[in-house]
């Protein structure tokens, strides 16, 4: 099953989905495998893995500071590799997706990272720096291996840009919620709700909503507008102040 | 060819969130481009407010002392603000104003960007945010002190290596959130398009000028054209005056740093430098990065030199042989910089003197009816604190410690 139906067949089941994020060896690869665990027994529906990027241009101070210290700590791209394709294996029920920056995937070769994300039974790729107008051998080889290259609505699309993007959207479409780099409070008000209904009314797939989500209140005021929450910044703070076993019980609470 | 690309570099790889931004900013670029009156208010502004054309001057005594050569020396130093950057921000300010943005954000490594756009957001009205490395605070402070003055409020970034590139994705951090109102003013030849070719278009005005000059004093083209590289914008400016003109050989000076078997280096064009294909900071070009695409910290004497990347034009110039690569290391820029205030009076730049270094080491190979020019990008007085330093200047040592002293008390 494509992830588009797989997402859309969970919904029939669930107010919501939700896909959450962390950064491929911090604070270190042991941690994420507890993370992910928690992670999975708590009906986590997505799991986005992070590689560390040198210049997370997109990111925060929370995961560029994350970014680096995984580097320090000579996180590779073949670390990556590996514990996705552990963590695939031993959380079937979970779909995982690499995120990066697009030089990653460059150096290590465009059609052999993706046909090893492909290989080790990930669903697709979040590149935040390549637009559809520099990838197109990208979104080509995803198509044909059957991954979702995911594509961004955020709040500065025309609707013309949104039709643009949602025609190319496999899985399901990133939806931005605010301007600015992740981890940034997200203020939820009038102008957000506005906004989510332009990109249903764009989108042909399910969407994802991310930036700034932390809390129950958050995922809960989303039911309805979206159908999948993004939990980024916040986990990793989590485990930041209180340990990887903080985050089975944040991830129950926040669907309760 | 695609839009944006030179040979197989360039692009605009920017984040979704910028994409109506980068529409807009094409829209106006490409508008200003073909309204003959924009660039005509840009030359008034330059020679009213700036000091353009900068004269071309004849190195008399420096021809005399290499013995080869006449060398000529294309005075960018007597811009305002001290370097070549203030064509290109000028130019940007100009184009702000027409967008209707209120706000200008620019990273700088040396400085002199960064004192160029806050002096150009004082002029026009804007408010001014500068990203800058921490180490190059540190080592470049009376620019930090001017940025200040001028009502610029200047961040020091401490992600990363604290150097250019750093203070560069923090500016792009700050403009996915504030794009409404602010424009990037990008100081180089580098990032996503347009800047590139933007970039290139303001820095071209020093070319035009360097041809007519040299025509005037010398009476025929140049041999040769010497720039420093950092992420190119001088060299770009001073080429274009000569691209169109196959027998002048165009050499692109960049860091050695402590020399390119080192690794201690900011050269990603000569050869053994290192440097490979990549794509960071919105565009493809070479950089200096890990196997696995992590870039890599560089090291330069010269702040404004010390960057990872190099523009897409002059890669896509190297890689045809339009443009030679030399490099520079940090010693022999101390020495070439010593004989060109000895000899000659003037003071250039630590990021200029690369370009003086492999000028001084060809001209008196050459004849003495040949020519060549030498971009001197910027002047060197803002590097008082890191020449003196180098120098190990006694005397300087002791005023510094007996003015630590007085404000101690």
């Amino acid at each position: 099953m494509d992830l588009a139906t797989e997402l859309t067949t969970r919904l029939e089941t669930k107010p919501i989905l939700l896909m959450t994020h962390l950064v491929v060896g911090y604070p270190s690869l042991d941690a994420n495998r507890d993370v992910i665990a928690q992670m999975a027994a708590n009906g986590v529906d997505c799991i986005e893995l992070q590689i560390p990027f040198s210049e997370p241009t997109a990111d925060g101070p929370v995961i560029l500071k994350a970014n680096q210290q995984s580097l320090n700590n000579g996180t590779s791209v073949e670390d990556c590799f590996r514990l996705g394709q552990e963590m695939a294996a031993a959380f079937p029920l979970v779909r995982f997706l690499f995120m990066t920056y697009y030089n990653i995937v460059f150096k290590y070769g465009e059609e052999a990272f993706l046909q090893r994300t492909k290989d080790i039974g990930f669903c697709g790729t979040i590149v935040a720096d390549l637009p559809p107008e520099e990838g197109e051998t990208y979104l080509a080889t995803s198509e044909q291996l059957g991954l979702a290259p995911i594509q961004f609505f955020t709040p500065t699309s025309t609707d013309e840009r949104m039709h643009e993007v949602a025609a190319l959207a496999k899985g399901f479409i990133y939806c931005v919620a605010r301007r600015g780099v992740t981890g940034k409070q997200t203020t939820f008000d009038d102008t957000l709700g506005s906004y989510l209904a332009r990109c249903k009314e764009a989108s042909t797939v399910p969407l994802a909503v991310g930036f700034g989500i932390s809390n129950r209140d958050d995922v809960a005021m989303l039911q309805g507008k979206a159908d999948m929450a993004v939990i980024g910044t916040a986990t990793i703070k989590l485990v930041d102040a209180e340990g990887p076993e903080a985050v089975g019980p944040f991830i129950a609470g926040l669907l309760r | 060819m695609k839009k944006g690309y030179f040979g197989q570099w360039g692009g605009a790889f920017i984040p979704e969130v910028l994409y109506a931004t980068f529409a807009d900013l094409n829209k106006a670029y490409e508008a200003a481009r073909a309204d003959s009156s924009f660039w005509q208010e840009y030359v008034d502004l330059m020679g009213n407010y700036s000091c353009r054309p900068t004269p071309l001057t004849f190195a008399e005594n420096l021809t005399r002392h290499l013995g080869g050569a006449k060398i000529y020396v294309k005075r960018e130093d007597l811009n305002h603000t001290g370097a070549h950057k203030a064509n290109n921000v000028m130019g940007q300010g100009l184009l702000v104003k027409r967008m209707g943005k209120k706000r200008v954000i620019a990273e700088t490594g040396a400085g002199q960007h960064g004192v160029a756009t806050a002096t150009m957001a004082a002029r026009f009205g804007f408010d001014c945010t500068i990203y800058m490395g921490e180490e190059d605070v540190a080592r470049q402070r009376p620019n930090v002190f001017w940025m200040e003055k001028l009502g610029a409020t200047v961040v020091p970034v401490t992600d990363g290596s604290r150097t250019l590139k750093d203070a560069m994705n923090e500016a792009f951090r700050d403009w996915v959130a504030s794009m409404d109102d602010t424009h990037y003013v990008i100081g180089t030849v580098c990032g996503p398009h347009p800047f590139p070719e933007m970039v290139a278009w303001f820095q071209s005005i020093i070319g035009i000028e360097a041809k007519k000059q040299i025509m005037a004093q010398h009476g025929r083209m140049p041999d040769r054209v010497y720039a420093c590289v950092g992420g190119g914008s001088n060299a770009m400016g001073i080429f274009q005056g000569f691209l169109d003109e196959p027998s002048v050989e165009l050499i692109g000076v960049e860091a050695g740093g402590k020399g390119i078997a080192t690794g201690q280096h900011a050269s990603r064009m000569v050869d053994g430098c290192g440097a490979t294909p990549g794509v960071a900071q919105g565009y493809k070009t070479r950089f200096l990065q890990s196997e696995e695409g992590q870039m890599l910290d560089t090291h330069s004497i010269a702040a404004g030199l010390d960057y990872v990347g190099v523009s897409p034009i002059l890669a896509d110039l190297g890689e045809k042989g339009r443009v030679r690569f030399e490099s520079a290391t940090d010693q022999e820029v101390l020495e070439a910089l010593s004989l060109s205030m000895r000899i000659e009076g003037i003071t250039p730049a630590m990021e200029s003197s690369h370009a003086f270094v492999q000028a001084f080491k060809e001209a008196p190979k050459m004849d003495k009816d040949q020519a060549i020019i030498i971009n001197m990008s910027g002047r060197g007085d803002k590097d008082i604190f890191t020449i003196a330093h180098a120098f190990d200047d006694p005397s300087w040592k002791e005023f510094i410690v007996k003015r630590a002293d007085e404000y101690r008390k």
